[in-house]
């Protein structure tokens, strides 16, 4: 440990002249995760003059992204307890598998729900989370209880739960999935220009009043804050953000011919006169609640607490007397039922389900998770890195794909950004000393 | 006066080590018993059953005079017994205050972890015990050796533990911490405590201690009394592994 360097600074307490991202107390991993995303962005929208940075193009990108976002953020808690899960892929699949036959002939068919019936989406997503659940806390069980390294069951797993899957539907395709279990999807499921700029602003006044009161609790118990400047920038930077975003996606116009065929869809008469655009899609609202929801659980619950304290120091963590056997059970629950919310979001996506969803997937969350900052050797990572990493490989892989790069070269490339990524992470890291 | 702890008999074994070989040992409230003994002489191991670390292979721990089931830390805790272990037992990544209130954090009234509460606590125990602590915000694999054993006593001492275990609790402080760890036991042992106390120092345990127990081979060699000793009796009972006062 390099306790030496620290050392020096704290025997030289002279004030030094803070730069302005200390003062912000702005994260420097996360605005380098910001940068390298634009600098993507930027670069593959001057190869693809222009194409790149459309409303369109960004709002498929944010869709395609969500289901991998998902499960990263769920990957994030198992790497940094220091486990690995292989399995995700294809437990997806199996939810998948299993929620298909289960609205599209189980409730219908067996249960005798007419098509479109209110309850049939829901019955079915539950069904799919439950499952997930369970086949995580099963994986979480041998791994913590009999102590079976986490590589191997869920290498099993990854072996094991897409062929479940097969053999549920007999390898068929199956759909048309339910109508409102589709709007989970993306482009089947948006919400319009109205309630997408409702939503923005909502989601504006609760920023500034989160950082408003985290200040205020803050002066309550008498800590240093930084200067009030430094929160009005924030606040604004945070305002720019979230505004910016949705007047993308809300100026995405959806084609005539789209309209043309269903103007009540988009609340119009006749297609004539209605220039409805898409707006936020549903799914990436349910990625922004997840993250919220999993932000929340790492840092301000104990199960969260115990996660980045077991990934620590393993032994620690048991002399305090925490139950880590049941933790690596939640854990790894919690990342079977992502799976499942993610299986939703991918099938409906593509509006049926087919035995191949979610292949590689697993390699797609683990890089998501690690290029956005989560250590293999345990007990560092963040929720907001793992979603950025998502969003960085997607951009990449469709940018490349836009420009006409060759798949091998493709492949190619996303490994090595991802080995450069890890690569300059512990650079950074050794840099600071911890 | 009732024993605070009575341990009877005490073995272990890990593989074919004899780690601790039948021993036993008693604890009063206000007292302090050190346990000395070369690196391997099992006293981290017998602390470590007492703390719920380890379980013992056969043996019983009395506490007020009744039988106690000790099978966890958590039982330990349930016990009112803290341990600064000699590994310091701390979660690098984090920081000092979610390693002082690990497994036992702070709530807010929804049941969420009151970050700032435990903040504002550890601020104040910490300029009890180490004045010059001022990095509360970073993880402790950022502190120096002297501010992470702070930590790791802060936690011992913040939980009104009625039985304090300190596995070599200044191995990393510098002479200025020593005195006030020193000063903090025997405020403690006012309070009416019983500490176990693990030291290399012979000086320091004979000033420190009432009673010393020197331990070689996984085995008891003696508990003596600090006034019936010299330092040299201790020396030859730690190196020879035989009792002087008992062979006379
Ligand atoms: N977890 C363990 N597994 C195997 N052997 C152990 C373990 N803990 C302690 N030992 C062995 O038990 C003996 C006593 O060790 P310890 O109690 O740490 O000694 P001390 O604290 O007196 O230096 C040593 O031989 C050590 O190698
Ligand atoms: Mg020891």
């Amino acid at each position: 440990m390099s306790t030496d360097t620290t050392d020096t600074t704290q025997t030289a307490p002279a004030p030094r002249k803070r730069s302005i991202f200390e003062t912000l107390e702005l994260d420097t991993r996360l605005l380098g995760m910001i940068g390298a995303f634009i600098l993507v962005a930027l670069i593959f929208n001057t190869l693809t003059d222009g194409r790149f940075l459309t409303p369109r193009n960004i709002f498929n990108l944010t869709i395609q992204t969500v289901s991998v976002a998902i499960m990263a953020t769920g990957m994030v808690f198992v790497i940094v307890s220091r486990h690995i899960d292989l399995s995700v892929g294809a437990v997806l699949a199996a939810c998948s598998a299993l929620m298909a036959m289960t609205q599209v002939r189980f409730l219908p068919g067996t249960v005798g729900l007419e098509i479109g019936h209110w309850a049939i989406p829901w019955i079915t997503i539950a069904v799919g989370i439950a499952l997930g659940a369970l086949i995580g806390a099963f994986n979480g069980w041998l791994i913590g209880y009999h102590g079976i390294p986490a590589f191997i069951v869920t290498l099993g797993g990854f072996l094991i739960w897409r062929n479940v899957g097969w053999y549920q539907t007999g390898g068929q395709t199956i759909g048309p999935l339910d109508q409102t279990f589709m709007m989970f999807g993306g482009i089947n499921g948006t919400l319009g220009g109205t309630i997408s700029w409702v939503i923005c602003a909502i989601a504006v006044i609760f920023t500034i009043f989160a950082i408003f009161n985290a200040r205020r609790t803050k002066l309550s118990h008498g800590f240093i804050v930084k200067p009030l400047w430094a929160e009005v920038t924030l606040a604004a930077i945070s305002t720019g953000a979230i505004v910016g975003f949705v007047a993308i996606l809300a100026s995405y116009k959806v084609p005539d011919r789209v309209v043309a065929r269903d103007p009540g869809r988009f609340g119009c008469e006749v297609a004539e006169g209605c220039a409805p655009v898409y707006g936020l899609p549903i799914s990436v609202l349910l990625l922004i609640a997840i993250a919220a929801i999993m932000t929340v659980i790492a840092r301000k619950t104990r199960f969260g607490r115990y996660i980045f304290a077991t990934g620590g120091n393993p032994d620690a963590a048991e002399l305090s007397g925490i139950n880590t056997r049941l933790l690596t059970v939640k854990i790894f629950a919690l990342m079977g039922v992502l799976c499942a919310i993610a299986a939703v979001v991918a099938s409906s996506r593509l509006a049926n389900h087919s035995n191949d969803l979610g292949t590689l997937d697993e390699l797609r969350v683990i890089a998501a998770a690690v290029i956005g900052g989560t250590a293999l050797s345990g007990g560092v990572g963040t929720i907001y890195g793992a979603i950025l990493g998502a969003l960085i490989m997607q951009s990449l892989q469709s940018g490349m794909a836009m420009v006409g790069v060759d798949a091998p070269l493709q492949n190619i490339v996303v490994g090595m950004v991802l080995v450069a990524a890890v690569f300059i992470d512990i650079q950074y890291r050794k840099r600071l000393g911890s | 006066m009732q024993p605070l702890v009575e341990m009877k008999n005490i073995s272990i074994a890990f593989g074919g080590v004899q780690a601790v070989d039948d021993v036993s040992i008693t604890l009063y409230p206000g007292e302090v018993v050190g346990l000395l003994g070369h690196n391997g002489a099992g006293k981290s191991t017998l602390i470590k059953i007492l703390s719920g670390a380890y379980k013992m292979d056969s043996g019983e721990i009395w506490i007020n005079g009744e039988p106690a089931r000790i099978q966890s830390p958590r039982d330990a805790r349930d016990y009112n017994i803290e341990t600064i272990y000699q590994t310091l037992a701390l979660a690098d990544n984090l920081d000092a205050a979610s390693n002082l209130f690990l497994g036992r954090e702070l709530v807010t009234s929804l049941g969420f972890v009151d970050e700032d509460r435990m903040e504002a606590e550890t601020r104040k125990i910490m300029a009890r015990l180490n004045p010059n602590f001022q990095k509360l915000n970073e993880p402790v694999s950022a502190l120096s050796g002297g501010q992470r054993q702070s930590v790791a006593i802060a936690r011992a001492v913040y939980f009104n533990a009625k039985i304090l275990i300190m596995d070599e609790p200044t191995a990393a402080l510098g002479v200025h911490e020593t005195a006030m760890v020193a000063d903090l036991i025997q405020e403690l042992k006012k309070q009416g405590l019983g500490i176990f106390l693990i030291s290399h120092d012979t000086r320091e345990m004979m000033e420190l201690c009432d009673r010393v127990a020197v331990m070689k081979n996984g085995q008891m060699i003696g508990t003596e009394r600090v006034e019936d000793v010299t330092e040299d009796d201790i020396l030859s009972m730690i190196i020879l592994g035989k009792n002087p006062k008992a062979a006379a």
